[in-house]
């Protein structure tokens, strides 16, 4: 144990999907600790149970069984609310096809948490700082995703990330969607993020990608393997 | 807060833009339920006030004819032409009737037989004969051109008789057939038209004589074909009715009353129930419009799984995606129901001058009503089929809409 509580701390957790056919443990008893600031990759052949590790981490699911604190609390005695709450304000997705709104422009996009969580427009000039820190044009900003190309959307998907200061980001194969010049320049940008203090949990199939990471986490047939 | 639904509010504008042909088609759909049901409201109420308004002008009328058994009333002043031998108001029962209603307004007898007639050239017709009273002649009917019967031989007759039969004041009329006892007359004077009678008779198509030249005539002095009460004040007939009947109708039946508020408020009512189902056609209408509202916003929510997904990761609340997708719903509602109402006033003036020839009630509160209310209705169909649907958006798993394509 160290001296600070960790950010993540995965205790015995278990996902099981109850089918007709039977049930489908996608997650078996796994356990994990992240500290503040870590970055950490997960890796796995399909199938292996990472994206639904992934999904428990970002919140966007429960465990079936176990502990699984975020920042200090327990997600599995949250509700729907509060649990979109912490996605909100605790925690930034980065994901591989970007997932931009379509209807709003690459400026809205990253105004758009800002908005739900404060309630009001942003007037800081915080989203004109972050487009532009991760070298988004004032030009390109007020286009469509659609018009944008990939590299740029997930310049804009970073942003949006972090307008929040949330305190992880999830990234789920980042670079999947990109050439190689383009994907350096995203992980060149998480680095430094994550430099800057940020703890960053990443999947990937990429060993070269992992290999930015602090530490690597493998996954197969829903245990941990290293 | 304001502003944070603004945010909202303006993906909902960009979906309703971004799909523009879908949402203006399912937008056509509500403007077309709404303008039948408004138009129909609106064609009804106009209908209503422009009758019930006739209505008023002779409801003041009630008609005592001789109790003929079964289904009394009819049109008053109709009962006329179906008088026989055997069925006569009598001397003392028109005096029964007189000292009860003549304080409530003016009371006449009067005699009527159908009966053949010639005109000019022999040409043979046929006319309702009526016998009244000198005085009361004066006082119930107007004439036109010429006079009132000034001696024994004259009688008035109806505008329409004399058009039709191009009688003009001093022509000669023959009435009965010949051999079976004939009287030639005198037109003294054409009565002005009356169109649905205010005075208790038909005598658009009618003859009117003295009571004595009828009598003399027709014989049955006393034995009056019906009896005509003209109300000073209308909210009196209940009570009229009610002492005539207690009186005159108390061992049997020997005399009927109808009067002319009730049939009245009979044809109002079925012109209501006529309109009621004219708008249950034009509701078919809106209940198609809100299939498609229905459908369109299933659509719209299918096409957008993934981003629902997307709002869902990033924070958006339940509650507030489903807001999005009423609003949606509600834009597309508030298009269409502005659009109808704006056309409704249009096509309901169009309607009411066409079909009813009256617009003088138009601009009334109680046509114009349908507008607001066709609004109302539009509005709310398209916020009630859009709920189910964004209920549905909302309360999608974020992990699977996600994965969607």
């Amino acid at each position: 144990m160290t001296m600070t509580s960790p950010i993540v701390e995965v205790r015995s957790v278990s996902k099981i999907y109850p089918l007709a056919s039977g049930d489908v443990v996608a997650l078996d008893d796994i356990s994990l600790t992240i500290e503040d600031g870590e970055f950490v990759a997960i890796m796995g052949p399909s199938g292996s149970g990472k994206s639904t590790l992934m999904n428990q981490l970002g919140c966007l699911d429960v465990p079936t069984k176990g502990r699984l604190l975020i920042a200090g609390t327990d997600v599995r005695t949250l509700n729907d609310h509060d649990l979109t709450r912490l996605r909100l304000s605790t925690l930034g997705y980065i994901f591989q096809r970007y997932n931009l709104i379509p209807l709003l422009t690459a400026y809205e996009n990253v105004e758009y948490p800002y908005i739900l969580k404060n309630r009001k427009q942003d007037d800081t000039g915080r989203v004109w700082q972050l487009l532009e820190s991760v070298g988004i044009t004032r030009k390109m900003a007020r286009h469509k995703p659609a018009e944008l190309s990939g590299g740029q959307q997930q310049r804009v998907a970073i942003a949006r990330a972090l307008v929040n200061e949330p305190r992880i980001l999830i990234c789920d194969e980042p670079t999947g969607n990109l050439d190689t010049k383009t994907g350096l320049q995203i992980m060149n940008m998480l680095t430094d993020l994550n430099k800057k203090g940020n703890t960053i949990i990443m999947v990937t199939h990429n060993p070269e990608t992992a290999g930015y990471a602090d530490r690597t986490v493998v996954i197969r047939d829903g245990r941990i393997v290293v | 807060m304001k502003l944070f639904n603004d945010i909202l509010f303006t993906l909902s504008v960009r979906s309703v833009r971004l799909n523009m042909l879908r949402s203006i088609l399912s937008a056509l759909g509500i403007t077309i339920g709404v303008i039948a049901i408004s138009a129909m409201g609106m064609l009804g109420a106009n209908m209503t006030s422009v009758v019930s308004a006739q209505m008023t002008s002779m409801a003041n009328t009630m008609t005592v004819s001789p109790y003929t058994g079964g289904g009394g009333g009819g049109p008053p002043g109709g009962m006329g032409g179906s008088s026989s031998d055997d069925s006569y108001i009598t001397q003392k029962q028109y005096d029964d009737i007189y000292q009860i209603a003549s304080k409530y307004g003016t009371v006449y007898a009067l005699y009527s037989e159908s009966d053949t007639i010639y005109t000019k050239n022999d040409q043979e017709g046929r006319a309702t004969i009526y016998g009244l009273d000198a005085d009361t002649m004066k006082s119930v009917l107007t004439v036109a051109n010429g006079t009132y019967p000034r001696s024994e031989g004259d009688v008035v007759i109806g505008a329409e008789l004399a058009d039709r039969q191009d009688l003009d004041v001093g022509s000669k009329i023959k009435i009965g057939k010949e051999g079976e006892g004939q009287i030639k007359v005198r037109i003294s004077g054409i009565l002005e038209e009356t169109g649905i009678s205010s005075s208790g008779l038909r005598a658009d198509n009618g003859i009117v004589m003295t009571d004595d030249l009828f009598t003399s005539f027709y014989g049955g002095e006393g034995e009056y074909s019906q009896v005509t009460i003209l109300l000073n004040n209308v909210n009196d007939s209940t009570e009229v009715k009610t002492a005539l009947e207690a009186k005159l109708n108390k061992r049997e039946d020997v005399i009927s009353i109808s009067d002319s508020s009730r049939m009245a408020s009979t044809v109002t009512s079925s012109i209501s129930t006529m309109v009621s189902f004219m708008q249950s056609i034009a509701a078919i209408s809106l209940l198609v419009a809100a299939v498609s509202i229905f459908n369109v916003m299933m659509m719209s929510v299918t096409e957008r799984i993934n981003e629902i997904g997307i709002l869902r990761s990033i924070g958006t609340q339940k509650d507030e995606v489903m807001k999005m997708f009423v609003y949606e719903a509600s834009i597309i509602g508030l298009i269409g129901s502005v659009a109808g109402v704006v056309l409704s006033f249009i096509v309901g003036y169009l309607v009411v001058a066409m079909l009813i020839g009256d617009t003088t009630y138009f601009f009334a509160w109680n046509s114009i009503v349908y507008l607001p209310i066709g609004m109302v209705i539009g509005v709310s169909i398209c916020i009630v089929t859009g709920l189910y649907p964004a209920w549905r958006a909302a309360n999608m798993d974020p992990v699977e809409a996600l994965r969607a394509d």
